[in-house]
């Protein structure tokens, strides 16, 4: 499945993420980073339904996101 | 190669920067200086080089700045009124170490003046003129082959200091006509800042050339850095004494007024008065020393300008202690004579108030 | 896991925290202008050109070398820039008051004479660095800290459309105005950039890009507000599209 690393130091908890993602599976934590900004996760009861469609990662203004696709075909991985 | 030819001294400092290698002139019409772009209009171009006719002051003393933090020898040239102007960028270039070479054909002020000659922007010269601690190096050129020289160490010094460096003239100098030996324009070494300009960073860590600092700390050791290197300039004072040996009155005067003063010491002289003349070439740095050594020999001192009285501040401060220099200044707005300064001498020679 | 990386930050953005605030829109556009210059492999021969606002740090992300403006006289420093090193990729990156108000001299002229530089405009009708105060593209009856009863036409004007006024001027090759408030306009903001871009490769003129953005704390709002306001108020003022494309037959 496709899945994304969410850099929970530099998010700002601005939740535009939230706003973007198709299946909607952002959404606001409970947790402080050491700025003080309660962080965005994504539901982790609803990890696999990730599609890899980057849309979080585009609008974060902090690039916190990062995205790995898991695509049908076997492809190897890149980086 | 050098040639003999007989030019207004905007001329003169054009081709002392061409020859020294400028290659970019940005710059706005403004009297008495207007030969200056004009010269560079037709001759930027044809060296190599480019030249724009900006907008405004404000607009050419910042593509200056732009085209000297990639390293490459710029300048502008305005009055006082476009130097004014132009004090923002100034103090920028100070606090980012970018050098750049930058005239001002003094005229009368203050506001909009006259378009007669005057010497009423010594302060904004020698004080930084912008905001923030910080000094300009200042030529004051009193002939035309001096302009043509003093331009072209102007983009010595601007390099070797990394700083904003001015070419102080008026509008006598620049109007006046006279012979003048020139050389053709020459190209500046490629090496020329190769540790500091931005050129891309292809195999090189990438530059930053910047004057802000808020981190705790920063600010203050730049501030203590630039002061430093000021102190360092000491070393380009110059100056020309005449008569200065034996002499019980010393005048001090720059530039044009320099050189007029220069005739009537001369004629003082041959009728056998002991004046002599000093007459500084760097404004900053100040010839300081020189003027306390007079000092320390019992002389005293006549500082004679343009102006309402503004390099007589440092000419006290020179000799503080040990001596006093009486002011006598020709009023801005009208011509200067060689007969008011030869009777302001007398007058301080016979102990009188200049 | 066959799995593959589809996002990560580019090389030529600084992996750092920035100031600023939580949802301002900086963060994107200065990550897209990173990724054109690498992208287009310009980041080794680049020279920013930095501003003053909110960002004014912009050389502490965008890792190319830069030299810092005065405020609103980067396309005046960026002409000098390129005059003096013409092979260099030269772009500045200026807010709404550095440009359009203090700056709006150095822009018109710059354009004018077509200088071969890149403008990224980010404008989100406020002053944002300053604390909130009305700027030259706040909208009418919109709340600052100097226009506390809301922007009044007879007193204040109307805000300036800086996309149309560049796409006017004989120098300009590419005029265009985007936003980043969705995955679909950020696209499309990033192709606008590209292309701001490449007019200054293909040598055709300036390339100018404004890029409509939110400020949610001098909007006094929250991000996900700011965000909405683009769409509900932004764009109805400042129409999205491009104004000016030379290859499609702009001036000469």
């Amino acid at each position: 499945m496709s899945r994304i690393e969410l850099s929970e130091e530099r998010c700002k908890g601005c939740m535009l993420c939230t706003l973007v993602c198709p299946k909607g599976l952002l959404r606001c934590s409970k947790r402080l980073n050491a700025q003080g900004y309660k962080v965005a996760e994504i539901d982790p009861q609803r990890l696999e339904e990730c599609t890899g469609c980057t849309s979080c990662a585009l609008i974060c203004p902090d690039t916190a996101i990062a995205v790995w696709r898991t695509g049908k075909d076997k492809e190897s991985s890149d980086e | 190669m050098s040639e003999r030819i007989f030019i207004k001294g905007n001329e003169a400092i054009a081709h002392g920067a061409l020859a020294a290698g400028c290659r970019c002139y940005f710059g706005y019409p403004i009297t008495p200086q207007n030969e200056i772009p004009e010269f560079m209009a037709k001759h930027m171009p044809a060296a190599g080089g480019a030249f724009v006719q900006a907008e405004s002051e404000l607009a050419a003393i910042n593509m200056v700045l732009g085209a000297c933090a990639t390293g490459t020898r710029s300048m502008t040239s305005s009055s006082g009124l476009g130097i004014s102007l132009m004090q923002e960028s100034i103090s920028y270039m100070a606090g980012s170490e970018i050098p750049a070479v930058f005239v001002n054909m003094m005229r009368g002020g203050p506001g909009l003046g006259d378009i007669n000659t005057a010497q009423g922007d010594y302060y904004q010269a020698t004080r930084g003129g912008g905001h923030g601690d910080y000094r300009t190096l200042t030529l004051a050129p009193s002939t035309g082959q001096e302009a043509y020289d003093l331009t072209r160490l102007a983009f010595e010094l601007a390099f070797k200091y990394r700083n904003p460096t001015l070419v102080l003239g008026d509008a006598i100098l620049g109007q006046m006509k006279e012979p003048v030996t020139v050389d053709p324009p020459a190209p500046q070494a490629p090496d020329e800042a190769a540790d500091w300009r931005l050129n891309g960073c292809d195999g090189r860590p990438r530059r930053v050339h910047k004057s802000i600092y808020l981190a705790e700390g920063e600010l203050a050791a730049l501030n203590i850095r630039l002061q430093e290197k000021f102190r360092s300039m000491d070393a380009e004072v110059r100056y020309e004494a005449l008569h200065t040996e034996d002499a019980e009155l010393v005048a001090v005067a720059f530039g044009s007024i320099g050189r007029i003063v220069k005739t009537a010491v001369r004629k003082l002289r041959a009728k056998g008065h002991k004046v002599g003349l000093l007459r500084p070439i760097t404004l900053y740095p100040f010839p300081e020393q020189a003027l306390r050594d007079l000092a320390y020999s019992g002389k005293r001192f006549l500082t004679l300008e343009h102006n309402m009285g503004q390099m007589v501040d440092d000419v006290r401060l020179a000799v503080r202690g040990l001596a006093d220099s009486d002011f006598f200044g020709a009023l801005p707005g009208n011509m200067p004579f060689p007969d008011e300064f030869e009777a302001a001498i007398l007058r301080a020679l016979q102990g009188g108030h200049a | 896991m066959n799995e593959k990386l589809v996002f990560k930050r580019t090389v030529s953005l600084a992996d750092r925290v920035t100031h600023y605030c939580p949802g301002c829109h900086h963060g994107i556009v200065q990550r897209m202008v990173a990724e054109c210059l690498d992208e287009m492999d310009l980041a080794r021969k680049a020279i920013c050109v930095t501003s003053i606002g909110c960002s004014v740090f912009l050389y502490d992300y965008l890792l190319v070398d830069c030299v810092e403006a005065p405020h609103g006289r980067a396309p005046a420093v960026a002409t000098g820039v390129k005059r003096a090193r013409p092979g260099n990729f030269v772009l500045t990156y200026q807010g709404d008051g550095d440009l359009a108000s203090i700056g709006m001299a150095e822009i018109m002229h710059a354009a004018n004479r077509g200088e071969r530089i890149s403008v990224v405009f980010v404008n989100n009708t406020v002053y944002g660095m300053t604390g909130g105060q009305m700027a030259p593209t706040t909208l009418i009856g919109q709340r600052t800290a100097t226009s506390p009863a809301g922007r009044c036409r007879s007193t204040e004007g109307m805000p300036f459309k800086m996309a149309e006024i560049m796409s006017g001027l004989d120098g300009v090759a590419y005029a265009a105005r985007t936003a980043v408030d969705s995955v679909k306009h950020i696209a499309q903001a990033k192709k606008a950039i590209r292309r701001a871009f490449q007019v200054q490769q293909d040598d055709l003129g300036m390339g100018f890009v404004e890029i409509l953005s939110a400020c949610p704390i001098n909007w006094k709002m929250t991000p996900v507000e700011a965000n909405a306001r683009i769409a509900e108020e932004l764009i109805p003022a400042f129409p999205l599209g491009v104004l000016k494309d030379i290859k499609t037959g702009g001036a000469c």
